[in-house]
């Protein structure tokens, strides 16, 4: 009875003050939205420009007004967003303080140096921001240009910096340093100690890779919704080409995102098995079959918006039947890697199953057959990408068949490593099992990479089949664009509910105790009610700032008209109504 | 044959009859063929036919979609059955039975059932950092079967042969496949050993753990476990524990996962010891 009594005495002088009541959610709700939507408009203002800064660059390389154009416009858009992220950023702030007191003032304790560095940095960023974009016209010439390229990078930098700052806090909660209590940190350990914790890089990278994702996904959200409601021929054409440029940027970093985050599970792991096993094996397994579902989703989207694109490029004809067969491939792969190892099943369906596990089904259940499907359906949506890319090109390099042919031959040999070391999994120890993913990753890397050098000297000086007729792109192609944008951001409330829920009771892992009514997991479905929540609040805040994207615009147009609506600027070939559809067939 | 063909091409009913083959090969086919190559299966869950019909459905959306002339002529008979003045019988006829179809579905699914509801199951509970067996305690993460560093292991595999075959076979089955006399009678069914994806996932301290504390040791989260695991600390003692999940490794013909070597151990395979570095992790952790 004594250490029952004991504890007892020790929750209440834990708990006493320790937290606040918010009506409605609670606490934890609360805390839970302003945190998520502060992330994603974070995400927002760190991915946009580092799409800004790379179009701006090709712009000022290639001497391509277009690109400058859309850098500037995604501009204008960060303008609203920033605000967007400072007004949750201090309501995350508000409840923090006013609902987690005692945690916070932990935070506070071993962090104040750093958060005063954030708050500084942020000042500084909004400040260059300022300058980036209503410095556009001053700086769109000469060395000047340069000058002003450099502040969409030094954007980038304060930016990135400020993410760092904050992963470090958020790590922290995760992954303590040895001998961290709830009083502080020992003697000894320091504050970079805590924020260079063991899980700080791996989610860096992660998390730097996702923003880029998350920006072109958006941009291709935005240009969805301006190609829509285009009233020219020539607006549609320029989002046409905005949509496609927003769609390369997100994919193409997407195809690097699951190694990212199979380092980070990893380190989790590493760190301590019992985070470990909840994430993977335990209760938030589930969530790993959500995800891959959503990730088939990204997947199966990315590849239609691709093929439905060739339409409008003469000679992408050529490509159109093969289309079919990497659509099988990709719903097998996609079957195989959404298919639970324990399965949800009735009673009656467990007896016939003799278990959770079915005895034929469940060689897809485990990594092996997952890290095979992934990386198939990546190496499938890269060859989406250089069909596509080629669609409209004749090479003239005289070696181009046989070009053709290595690039064959990577894939089939990268296809082979994956499906060798998938197969091979299943006879060998779990250790030596995990290596083998690097095996698997490395195949597809290297072929994507090889391929993707082989495919640059094989376009030099390549012969135009045909300008490609932007604009001239069913509707629909612009949904599967909106659904990559929301899948995307569903993705980042789910994994970050997984990897925050992973601590389970603690607010700080093994340091400090949550002792709040709210210190249990929650319900898949009440998570996920809670993540849905949060997107659509993020969505249609985001909806509200494309909005003001088009009313400024327009105010803009007011006092400059151009002669056809929005200019089309050079090197864009517009398809005019009435124009010949393109088929496949 | 003209007809058929015709009917073969169209891309409405090639959508119609990949998502009836679908169904076919997710009900029929996963349950039927694999026992005809002497593989054992059996039906899927109604839970996955749906998530692999959802996956078939969008995949066939796509096929029908991705390209302009097949999606044109796919809308063709929707569209037909919409506004053809000679289809209005076809037409009411849908009226009806798309709601009355769409109700059965709902009532099937919400009147009450005598059944237990489904439950999402963790096969893999996350296991304690430390447990405390008989007053003695023990930290899980890095913990390795001292049995395999002292005497013989035949003597070993010989106990632990003693104690699964006098306290483990009636529900775990001779086979060591989760079938034993008693296993028709618990719901989930006793673990099956010999499956890749039980004790072979898992490190010989994770199974101690599940062995000495069973089915009342399991972790909050997840509950309920509806295991009828017993808490073998009680009967056993830590060497038979040992002995038996070595046993249980050696019959099924897996390895047991391995711990993997930290940063520190890696940069000193000798094994002295290294002051701590603060950023260390709280214990070995395992893959």
């Amino acid at each position: 009875m004594t250490p029952m009594l004991a504890l007892l005495q020790q929750a209440v002088t834990d708990t006493t003050g320790a937290y606040g009541h918010f009506p409605g959610v609670g606490g934890r709700g609360a805390v839970w939205v302003a945190a998520e939507v502060h992330l994603m408009f974070a995400a927002f203002v760190l991915g946009v420009p580092m799409f800004a800064v790379i179009t701006e660059l090709i712009g000022i390389v290639s001497k391509d007004e277009k690109y400058d154009k859309l850098s500037h416009e995604f501009t204008r858009l960060l303008v609203f967003a920033y605000s967007a992220t400072a007004l949750w950023g201090a309501m995350l702030l508000f409840a923090l303080t006013t609902l987690y007191p005692k945690f916070w003032a932990h935070m506070t304790k071993i962090f104040s140096v750093s958060m005063w560095i954030y708050v500084s940095l942020f000042f500084v960023e909004s400040f260059t921001l300022y300058l980036y974009y209503y410095g556009w016209e001053r700086w769109q010439f000469g060395r000047g240009k340069w000058f002003h390229w450099g502040l969409g990078v030094l954007l980038n930098v304060w930016g990135t910096t400020v993410m760092l700052i904050a992963n470090g806090w958020l790590t922290y909660m995760m992954s303590p340093p040895t001998g961290a209590t709830a009083e502080g940190l020992p003697k000894g350990v320091t504050m970079w100690n805590a924020i260079a914790n063991a899980t700080w890089i791996p989610i860096n990278i992660h998390r730097l890779i996702a923003n880029a994702v998350f920006g072109g996904a958006i941009v291709a959200a935005y240009a969805a919704y301006r190609f829509l409601a285009a009233k020219t021929p020539e607006e549609r054409a320029h989002y046409d080409w905005m949509g496609y440029v927003g769609n390369f940027i997100a994919i193409s970093t997407f195809i690097v995102l699951p190694f990212a985050g199979y380092w980070l599970g990893r380190e989790i792991y590493q760190y301590n098995q019992q985070m470990g096993i909840t994430m993977m094996g335990g209760f938030m397994s589930w969530l790993w079959i959500v995800q891959a579902v959503l990730i088939g989703v990204l997947f199966l989207c990315a590849n239609y918006y691709l093929w439905l694109g060739m339409a409008r490029i003469p000679g992408a004809e050529r490509f159109v039947p093969y289309t079919k067969w990497m659509l099988l491939l990709l719903i097998v792969c996609w079957i195989a890697w959404s298919t639970p190892h324990t399965m949800i099943a009735t009673r009656d369906e467990l007896v016939s199953m003799g278990g959770a596990h079915h005895p034929f089904l469940n060689v897809l259940g485990v990594m092996s057959a997952k890290n095979t499907a992934v990386n198939l359906m990546i190496l499938t949506t890269f060859l989406s990408f250089l069909i596509y890319r080629r669609a409209n090109k004749e090479s003239v390099v005289p070696w181009a068949r046989t070009g053709t042919l290595i690039q064959g031959a990577m894939f089939v040999i990268a296809a082979a490593v994956v499906l060798f070391y998938g197969v091979y999994g299943y006879f060998v120890e779990a250790i030596v099992r995990i290596g083998f993913s690097v095996y698997q990753v490395g195949a597809v890397l290297m072929c994507i990479l090889g391929v993707s050098i082989i495919d640059a000297f094989i376009g030099r000086g390549a012969r135009s089949r045909g300008e490609i007729r932007w604009g001239q792109m069913p509707e629909r192609s612009q949904y599967a664009l909106f659904v990559l944008a929301v899948t995307f951001t569903w993705l980042m409330g789910l994994m970050g509910f997984a990897r925050s829920g992973i601590r389970q009771h603690w607010h700080v892992w093994e340091v400090m105790r949550d002792t709040s009514p709210d210190a249990f997991t929650p319900a898949l479905g009440y998570a996920a009610n809670m993540i849905s929540l949060c997107v659509l609040i993020f969505l249609s805040l985001v909806a509200f700032i494309f909005w003001l994207g088009g009313l400024a615009e327009r105010a803009s147009h007011a006092v400059a008209p151009e002669p056809h609506g929005v200019a089309i600027p050079p090197g864009i070939a517009v398809a005019r109504p009435g124009a010949a559809p393109v088929t496949g067939d | 044959m003209t007809r058929l063909r015709l009917f073969l091409r169209h891309p409405f009913w090639q959508a119609v009859l990949l998502l009836v083959v679908s169904y076919l090969a997710f009900t029929v086919g996963v349950r039927y063929v694999p026992p005809l190559f002497r593989v054992a299966s059996a039906p899927v869950p109604g839970s996955v036919v749906l998530q692999y019909m959802f996956i078939a459905i969008v995949g066939i959306l796509i096929f029908v979609s991705s390209d302009e002339l097949r999606w044109r002529t796919f809308k063709q008979p929707l569209h037909a059955t919409l506004v053809d003045q000679d289809k209005r019988w076809l037409r009411g006829g849908l009226l009806v039975a798309v709601p009355v179809l769409l109700g059965f579905a709902t009532y099937q699914q919400a009147r009450p059932k005598v059944e237990a509801p489904i439950q999402l199951r963790s096969i893999h509970p996350a296991p304690p950092g430390q447990i405390t067996f008989r007053g003695k305690a023990m930290q899980l993460s890095g913990l390795e079967n001292p049995l395999r560093k002292s005497g013989s292991m035949a003597d070993h595999l010989r106990e632990g042969k003693r104690v699964y075959y006098q306290n483990c076979i009636a529900c775990h089955g001779d086979r060591l496949d989760g079938a034993g006399h008693y296993a028709h009678g618990f719901s989930p069914a006793p673990a099956n050993f010999s499956d890749n994806g039980t004790i072979a996932q898992l490190t010989e301290s994770y199974v101690f753990w599940r062995v000495a504390k069973g089915g009342p040791g399991l972790p909050r989260e997840g509950t309920p476990w509806n295991s009828a695991m017993p808490v073998w600390e009680n009967y056993l003692t830590e060497d038979e524990i040992w002995s038996v999940v070595m046993f249980l490794y050696d019959q099924a013909g897996w390895q047991p996962r391995r711990w993997e070597a930290s940063p520190e151990e890696r940069k000193n395979p000798t094994g002295a010891k290294q002051p701590a570095a603060p950023n260390a992790p709280k214990a070995g952790g395992a893959k």
